[in-house]
């Protein structure tokens, strides 16, 4: 180990001002950090210091995210095959899975790290590790046969325009990921919308050729009501069988590649609470408000069917769940005080299921309740704080 | 009935080389220096020069805009030099010390006989002043202004802080003198935090005075806290605060008419061995405190202070005026460890749960594997980042304050929003946990210190 730390303070001067290769400097502190905790000691203030730091705390998050990235993984590969009719068996299933889901990894990383790093070196920053996070979340949060070129452009935008022009990590006002997603719904609405992108029915890499069989369908639950003429929340899976809450919960259906089942993310989200990492509050408070006002639709709301779908199935379908766990918890763009965390992740349900049920238009509305809630947060802040700021100012008069 | 009051943020860090209560040989150097940075809210006006002779209790420097407010010498002597820097600022004042020290005579009259107006001139005139200081801003008090109370806590929560019970002992009468002299300058009530639940028949036996208990983790012992809970500080409002020893100092003043600053401080930390009490006096160097007990690493950091609010001083600096507290830790600038974000890191603190400390710390592991120290050094053990996580604060400041939205109006300099979100309560030390626990690793003492200066120019 000792060879390597003897490497790396070989190749230290070039980096370093007035070295041949300066430009590289944040690059290069970004791997040296990556490797060793940096012994950089305390000048003033405090003089010990937490073990914690924002690398252990993104990469716990992505950690988290991983049963969702390997079920959705096994997800693709199952849904294809079973599209073409063909029974391969797990493994099989989940090799095409893992083809086709590695090049959305890398096409996220690749194109968010490469802007990340260069404003990095701009600024004279250390590289943050923000992007860890985000770039886990992109891949899957879109469908299966996005374009590769599509996704790397909405990741670009989203980090140029939502992060960096803000100040980078922690200064960011929306949700990068979120944002990413946004950009490829609105600037490519035929690709990211209708029932051909959620299967890949294509081979991937050569792999599961085959034709489709006729019963295949590739609308997501979600889509299927929205565009159902009928009352009745009837919705069926890719060989139109119908589906209730388990096929929800386990998520053996169609979607975005890490949403669909509610039991990876549950794992993902214990992960979070166990370490604190993400507020149980906002947690607690998304599935409270998407709950009561999905029950209130299905008592009072309109005629349709996906009004009349029941409110614990609403839970566990499309990003609901995902977005509850990984979106609506990251403290930079979610409400910062106690008290508004249970404001924000309560509107955040609300909104999501009020989006679903009155607009036709979008089947999905997490996305947008979590924008939307993005600009909210600071003004749900603000009034927490000006409680706090009447209430000490009140002691002045007893 | 005596007052009660519970808190239940904060933290309690448990470091190794806890003092032994156990007074060691009177540990003073022969030169002594007075650092005028050690003293917040003053400019220095030295009035001695080198090779003036002086005796303890003569002054040496006074604050310019407060002339009558002397800062005197702890020790009889020869001026050595006057230590300046840049653009002529006062560094140091250095004093050879005579070996049996001879004090200046100020002829006392008993308190009873004394007013406020008199008591506080014979203070700023024998430099006891100083370690009175004021909330709002943490500096020494502003003698033109009456505080609406004053606030002594008889207990440091910080971590290996000294006992003050054991400190005490044998001085009782001194500290109540130095109550009595300060009750006389206050309209209000002079207030005695006490530990819930301790023993101290001696602090409780004090008169004069309002006692609360408080029970909690660290930062209840904090005088910050304390007066957060009973009688907080608003815009326009003043309390003043001294240090438990501090009070002796004017205990003693107006007990034997002399400018006695000598003092217990527990040297203290993991890189201690028989850390203990040692009788020394204030501008002290450390190094004679220090260097026979400790570990012969090449690499230590020395703390005037604790761990978390204490200065930073090389290993031949100087005691600062206010510490009670030397403490030594590993310094941990040659550590490189490999992929620390990813390891176990089981010998690492954190209050976190992104690592086991909490696992570690329970009862039942205890039992099974027996007690793990935690190693801690002076290293950051982090890049510095915007604020990221929300909530991580609060946990460790119990106050009615909402710290984050506090240290941003900081950051960015918002007066009207500082004044209103609790500038004039905080000092420094009162955030320290904060800085301990920041994921972010941001420098929230130095904020508040530099954002209080800022509040104080431009609101007086």
């Amino acid at each position: 180990m000792s060879a390597l730390k003897n490497t790396i303070d070989k190749l230290k001067p070039h980096f370093e001002k007035g070295g041949k290769l300066e430009k590289f400097h944040s690059v290069f502190d970004g791997f040296e950090s990556f490797l060793y905790v940096p012994n950089t000691t305390s000048k003033s203030g405090t003089h010990i210091h937490d073990a914690v730091d924002s690398k252990r705390t993104m990469i716990l998050v992505v950690v988290a995210l991983i049963p969702a990235l390997l079920f959705g993984m096994f997800n693709v590969g199952y849904q294809h095959y079973l599209a073409i009719g063909q029974s391969v068996g797990f493994w099989s299933e989940f090799l095409f899975g893992f083809l086709a889901v590695l090049p959305f990894i890398l096409v996220s990383y690749g194109v968010g790290l490469g802007i990340e790093f260069t404003v990095a070196q701009i600024k004279g920053h250390e590289i943050q590790e923000g992007f860890l996070v985000t770039g886990f979340l992109i891949p899957l949060i879109v469908p299966i046969d996005t374009p590769l070129w599509m996704v790397a452009v909405a990741t670009a935008f989203a980090v140029i325009f939502a992060k960096e022009v803000f100040g980078g990590t922690g200064m960011n006002i929306f949700n990068v990921a979120l944002v990413t997603r946004a950009f490829l719904f609105f600037a490519y609405p035929t690709y990211m919308s209708g029932d051909s992108v959620w299967v890949r029915t294509g081979s991937t890499f050569g792999l599961g050729n085959g034709k489709l069989v006729d019963a295949f369908t590739g609308a997501t639950p979600l889509g299927q009501l929205a565009t159902s003429t009928t009352q009745t929340a009837h919705i069926t899976g890719t060989m139109g069988n119908p589906l209730g809450f388990m096929d929800g919960f386990i998520g053996l259906i169609p979607g975005s590649v890490g949403e669909t089942s509610a039991i990876a993310i549950l794992i993902g989200a214990t992960l979070l609470l166990i370490t604190g990492v993400a507020s149980w509050k906002t947690m607690f408070s998304v599935f409270a408000g998407g709950a009561i006002m999905a029950l209130v639709f299905n008592n009072f709301g309109p005629d349709t069917a996906v009004a009349h779908f029941p409110w614990y199935n609403h839970l566990v379908f499309g990003g609901f769940a995902f977005g509850a766990v990984f979106m609506a918890t990251d403290p930079v763009t979610s409400a910062r005080t106690e008290t508004g965390k249970y404001i924000y992740g309560f509107l955040i349900g609300f909104m999501a299921i009020i989006i679903r049920v009155l607009n036709p238009g979008y089947p999905e509305g997490m996305m947008l309740a979590i924008l939307l809630m993005n600009i909210f947060a600071p003004l749900i802040d603000y009034y927490v704080v000006d409680a706090n700021i009447k209430r000490r100012l009140k002691r002045i008069k007893n | 009935m005596t007052n009660l009051i519970k808190t239940k943020r904060g933290l309690d860090i448990h470091l190794s080389g806890k003092a032994q209560e156990i007074i060691g040989k009177t540990l003073i150097s022969n030169v002594i220096a007075l650092v005028p940075d050690h003293y917040n809210g003053i400019t220095p006006k030295v009035v001695v020069k080198e090779g003036d002779v002086v005796k303890a209790g003569t002054p040496v420097f006074h604050d310019k805009n407060f002339s009558d407010m002397n800062f005197v010498a702890p020790v009889s002597g020869t001026v050595l030099a006057v230590t300046r820097g840049d653009r002529r600022k006062v560094l140091s004042i250095t004093i050879a010390r005579d070996t049996e020290i001879k004090y200046e005579n100020f002829s006392i009259k008993a308190i009873s006989g004394l007013s406020g107006e008199e008591i506080k001139t014979q203070l700023l005139q024998a430099g006891l002043w100083p370690f009175i200081k004021q909330r709002p801003y943490d500096v020494i008090a502003n003698p033109t202004k009456a505080p609406k109370a004053i606030y002594v806590s008889t207990f440091d929560s910080a971590p290996l802080a000294p006992n003050y019970e054991f400190v005490l002992k044998g001085q009782i009468s001194d500290f109540q003198t130095g109550i009595d002299a300060l009750a006389k300058m206050t309209t209000g009530k002079v207030h005695l935090g006490i530990k819930a639940g301790s023993e101290s028949t001696d602090f409780r036996s004090v008169r004069n005075v309002e006692i609360t208990e408080f029970s909690g983790p660290h930062p209840i012992g904090n005088v910050g806290i304390q007066i957060h809970h009973t009688n907080p500080v608003n815009k326009g409002e003043a309390v003043w605060t001294v240090n438990v020893q501090d009070v002796l100092f004017i205990g003693r003043f107006f007990n034997k008419g002399i400018v006695d600053l000598k003092r217990l401080v527990a040297l203290t930390g993991p890189q201690v061995i028989n850390p203990q009490y040692f009788p020394t006096i204030v501008g002290s160097n450390i190094q004679a405190v220090v260097k026979n007990s400790i570990s012969n690493k090449t690499l230590l950091r020395f703390i005037s202070g604790n761990v978390l609010s204490g200065l930073q001083v090389t290993s031949d600096g100087w005691l600062d005026p206010y510490a009670s507290q030397i403490t030594v830790i590993d310094e941990g600038s040659e550590i490189h460890e490999l992929f620390g974000w990813a390891m176990p890191r089981i010998h690492k603190y954190s209050a976190s749960r992104l690592y086991f400390s909490g696992i570690i710390e329970s009862k039942l592991f205890q039992k099974i594997f027996g007690k793990i120290n935690y190693e801690y050094d002076a290293r950051l053990l982090g890049g510095k980042r915007a604020i990221i996580m929300s909530g991580e604060y609060d946990k460790v400041l119990p106050m009615d304050i909402l710290p984050e939205f506090l240290f941003k109006a900081m950051i960015a300099g918002n007066i009207d929003k500082i004044e209103v979100l609790g500038g004039y309560e905080i000092a420094p030390e009162d955030v320290a946990l904060c800085e301990f626990v920041c994921t972010s690793k941001l420098p929230l003492q130095l904020i508040v210190r530099d954002a209080l200066d800022n509040l104080k120019k431009e609101v007086e």
